[in-house]
């Protein structure tokens, strides 16, 4: 059965949610960027390898700086006993 | 009125099916250590173009002039004995020589010199023996041509040429 959720919780889930959801969109990014990079090394183009782990990165630091937004909205939900 | 609840309620507040869930946070961090691995096998990809852009290619003799007969093929390992080649020859005057793993799953390739094709067993694939350019199949690139020169009676290798193909 699911949780009954107090009335100020469903704010919080709901951007925690979305923060999720972008976590996501950026991981299967990384995920085609990494593929992409290693057909074209293995292809001879060895110029890409080092833009491509920049933008590996800048998508890896956007993905921890939303995690960590999940867990301050977590803690303050949880400490606003909403 | 609802019942109050029972005491073991309060040493007992999860579900056993509610132990198996995941919860929000848990998803996130399995997703950013993913994320972490990712970030990890590009490093690892620029680290070793970095390694090997200054590596000069040895110059290596295969081959003498009239060692291999027209329609023969001669294996060959270049620029180490583990990286196994093969050397064709298409004429009298004409040799050609490509890595002998397939682009596609690193399957060795052979010459079939009836049809004056490279094949390769696995997948079906088919090279042009001219110049390595997929024919047909699964390989997404060209085979990586060995580049050779001709020295006195010798057929030596002098380079790589990846051919690109992306």
């Amino acid at each position: 059965m699911p949780q009954e959720r107090r009335p100020g919780e469903k704010r919080w889930i709901t951007a925690i949610d979305g923060a999720l959801a972008l976590i996501g969109v950026l991981v299967v990014v990384q995920m085609w960027l990494v593929t992409a990079t290693l057909d074209t090394f293995l292809a001879g183009h060895r110029g890409a390898a080092l833009p491509a782990a920049i933008c590996s990165t800048l998508l890896f630091a956007g993905c921890f700086s939303l995690y960590r937004f999940i867990v301050r909205i977590d803690r303050e939900s949880r400490g606003r006993g909403e | 009125m609802s019942e109050p609840e029972p005491l073991w309620r309060e040493e007992f507040p999860v579900e056993t099916a509610g132990e198996s869930y995941v919860s929000r946070r848990q998803f996130a961090k399995f997703l950013v250590l993913g994320s972490a691995g990712m970030l990890a096998g590009n490093a690892w990809i620029a680290a070793k173009g970095a390694t090997e852009k200054g590596r000069d290619l040895p110059t290596l003799a295969i081959a003498r002039h009239d060692e291999i007969p027209v329609g023969g093929v001669k294996l060959f390992g270049y620029p180490t004995p583990d990286d196994p080649c093969l050397l064709v020859r298409l004429s009298e005057e004409e040799f050609v020589a490509f890595d002998q793993k397939c682009t596609h799953l690193s399957c060795a390739v052979y010459f079939d010199a009836r049809t004056r094709e490279i094949r390769c067993p696995c997948h079906e694939g088919r090279f042009s023996a001219l110049d390595g350019r997929v024919l047909a199949g699964p390989p997404p690139r060209p085979l990586p041509r060995i580049l050779l020169e001709r020295r006195g009676p010798e057929i030596v290798a002098v380079g790589i040429d990846m051919q690109g193909g992306a």
